[in-house]
């Protein structure tokens, strides 16, 4: 009898709805039965909501079942599910999957379908090509490939990748860094998690690629601690990079040097912020720099840095494997390429959709989405994590892009989009975004280290009835004090959700409304 | 979990392995955490020698950081989810139930996040990541922890 290959996620996520105990009722299973079966561990496909997703490969290709309990197993295997059989968590050939199959993968192509930390497997699609054709060009020429695709921060900020890599390059020093910014806290985003667990070497050879082409020749991953297994799989797959001779002394047998460690965080927000992140990495509290000047041309330790989010770096390999063309043919207006959608919170289908900028808010919450998961009408979403705005329902029509959302008063942020539905109490969500504030400031600027305490007692105070008029005029007035004033996104982001949820929801703010869980 | 009992000796090993590193103080503490459980008071200073800075620059980077403790871990730890996509789906309520109902000697704590964002609530029952937590889950957990 042939062997029976049954791919289970190990991604963390797929772990915390019992992917580990599915493997081990799969092997018990097939044991009693006599079965030869090998159970695969990669990645997600990030279709949260049908996790643990199981696949099996047949002649057809992989066929998928989801969600698995540990119960179903059993009658999965009288089914005859090892064979890709019918049963009712059958799903179709995963590829096939309408939510999958609607998606335009890039960065995420390879996340579930390989075994993270195959080196083989990873060459097999497409791995290590773009890294080959960037040690056969000159610098400024992979400079110039990616500023041609349009790439643009992936972490927030949306800034042209290739401008900041230029400026690096142009920039004199026998020391240069690599640094990416794997600490992912916005509530509502995981893609970087995501990707690490399920695509590791993607990032290893984006940094790779970053730094043969501005001349560093040490790359740095700060990953935070929440994400333990990330550091795992990152750790391992720079081991078996430096065994494989692609890091070390030699990358690739060329003259380039280039080494990665990781500096994992130690669970401060504001540690996302890049130059709190590089006092971080300098072993110090992680207090936000005064720019001027700019990380990239005095960063880490004093020296040019190249400060990229994991998505823009795992997005650099299939620029310079496609060409810039095939990625700037992507997109809409200035927001080129495509946009790693994180869907969750209250929502029905969560996950990962990887799709071109300006697709619609209405077709990710409700298409992709599925509406909320408590089947309660949608009443608010959040979107760019704790500091981005609260839309109302009827903003859904808008273009998911940089700009797009600017004009609405929003942000893009990292492409989390967190919804809600009608139980919320805005006020409540308002002032959690001002205690959040204060928890999580680093102190170095008032509007931020004071406006966020002084903000949520207002609130506190307007929830209450108290001087409605007068405290509303005076949390504005702070919000546009801590927006024009703080020094960094922390303190002059959120404003945001709090002037969103008083412009789009102003209902909860002025009459006491029980707080409905 | 089971860590080393405190000891100088043991802290200037584990240092020794940590300070020659670049901006060695936040690997230094997390390497003695990892080791120990916690941060002993008494291994500012020996740090601060260590990685030749002033024990006033430890104590700041060891306040600063949510992560690091400077008292014994309880034997269990709960941490639950605070921010805004599990609110979504009633994080606020395991948080209460939590307080309420598990053993007053299990820490619980709230973290901002774990990524695991579009199957909250999320939690962590000594260190093990569950989605769509209830506050069985968590019991049941901590019981199955107790007997391995």
């Amino acid at each position: 009898m042939s062997e029976i290959r049954i791919y289970v996620p190990k991604d963390s996520a797929a772990r915390s709805v019992g992917a580990d105990e599915v493997v081990a009722a799969i092997e018990r299973e097939s044991a009693e039965r006599g079965l030869s079966i090998t159970t695969l561990r990669n990645g997600s496909r990030g279709a949260l909501w049908l996790e643990p997703m199981i696949e099996v490969e047949t002649p057809a290709g992989r066929v998928a079942y989801g969600p698995v309990q540990v119960s179903e197993i059993p009658s999965l295997f009288d089914a005859g599910f090892h064979l890709g059989s019918e049963h009712h968590l059958y799903l179709g050939r995963t590829e096939d999957i309408p939510w999958l199959a609607r998606q335009d993968r890039f960065t995420f192509a390879r996340v579930g379908l390989i075994v993270p930390l195959s080196m083989a497997e990873y060459q097999n699609h497409g791995g290590l090509v773009g890294l080959r054709r960037a040690l056969k060009m000159s610098p400024e020429a992979i400079v110039g490939e990616v500023t041609d695709s349009g790439l643009r921060g992936r972490g927030g900020a949306g800034f042209p990748a290739g401008i900041k890599w230029r400026t690096v390059l142009s920039t004199p020093g026998e020391q240069k860094y690599i640094c990416c910014n794997a600490d992912e806290g916005d509530s509502g985003t995981f893609a970087d998690r995501m990707l690490m667990e399920g695509d590791p070497f993607t990032l290893l050879e984006g940094m790779t690629i970053a730094g043969i082409a501005v001349g560093a020749n040490e790359g740095i991953i700060y990953i935070r601690s929440e994400y333990p297994d990330a550091i795992a799989t990152m750790s391992d797959a720079i081991e078996i990079a430096e065994e494989f001779g692609w890091l070390g002394s030699s990358v690739l047998g060329s003259a380039h040097q280039f080494k990665i460690r990781i500096r994992k965080g130690g669970g401060s927000y504001v540690c996302g912020e890049e130059t709190a992140m590089l006092e971080s990495i300098e072993g110090k509290r992680g207090i936000v720099r005064s720019k001027p000047p700019l990380p990239a041309i005095e960063g880490l330790f004093g020296k040019p840095t190249v400060i990229n989010n994991v998505l823009t770096l795992a997005t650099v390999p299939g620029i310079l494997s496609e060409g810039a063309s095939a990625y700037a043919s992507k997109g809409v207006g200035r927001s080129i390429g495509t946009q790693v959608f994180q869907l969750a919170g209250n929502i029905a289908r969560g996950g990962i959709v990887e799709t071109a900028f300006g697709v619609t808010l209405d077709t990710l919450v409700n298409d992709f989405g599925g509406g909320t998961y408590s089947k309660r009408p949608v009443r608010a979403v959040q979107v760019g994590g704790p500091l981005g705005a609260y839309l109302p329902v009827s903003s859904f029509d808008v273009s998911m892009d940089y700009e797009s959302l600017i004009a609405v008063g929003g942000m893009l942020g990292h492409g989390g989009i967190v919804l809600f539905d009608d139980s919320v109490n805005m006020a409540v969500q308002a002032k959690f975004a001002m205690e959040f504030c204060a928890i999580e400031s680093c102190g170095k600027c008032t509007p931020c280290r004071l406006g966020s305490t002084r903000g949520a007692e207002t609130i506190e105070k307007i929830m209450i009835g108290e001087n409605v008029q007068g405290n509303m005029k005076l949390l504005l007035d702070l919000c546009e004090v801590m927006t024009d004033g703080s020094l960094c996104a922390m303190g002059g982001l959120t404003p945001l959700p709090v002037r969103s949820a008083v412009l789009h929801f102003g209902e909860d703010f002025d009459k006491r409304r029980e707080v409905k869980q | 979990m089971s860590f080393a009992p405190w000891s100088k000796e043991a802290a200037i090993t584990v240092l020794d392995s940590t300070c020659d590193k670049p901006g060695p103080v936040l690997i230094s503490l997390q390497a003695l955490q990892e080791e120990f459980g916690y941060v002993h008071p008494e291994a500012v200073a020996l740090v601060a020698v260590a990685c030749n800075v002033s024990r006033a620059d430890v104590h700041g980077v060891l306040t600063y950081y949510h992560d690091l403790r400077r008292t014994p871990p309880p034997e269990n730890v709960v941490r639950i989810c605070a921010a805004e996509a599990c609110q979504s789906v009633g994080a606020r309520n395991l948080m209460e139930a939590a307080k309420k109902s598990l053993p007053s000697d299990v820490e619980v704590r709230e973290v901002f996040c774990f990524g695991n964002c579009a199957l909250g609530p999320t939690a962590t029952v000594n260190g093990k990541l569950i989605g769509r937590a209830k506050i069985e889950d968590l019991l049941t957990a901590l019981i199955i922890g107790e007997l391995v």
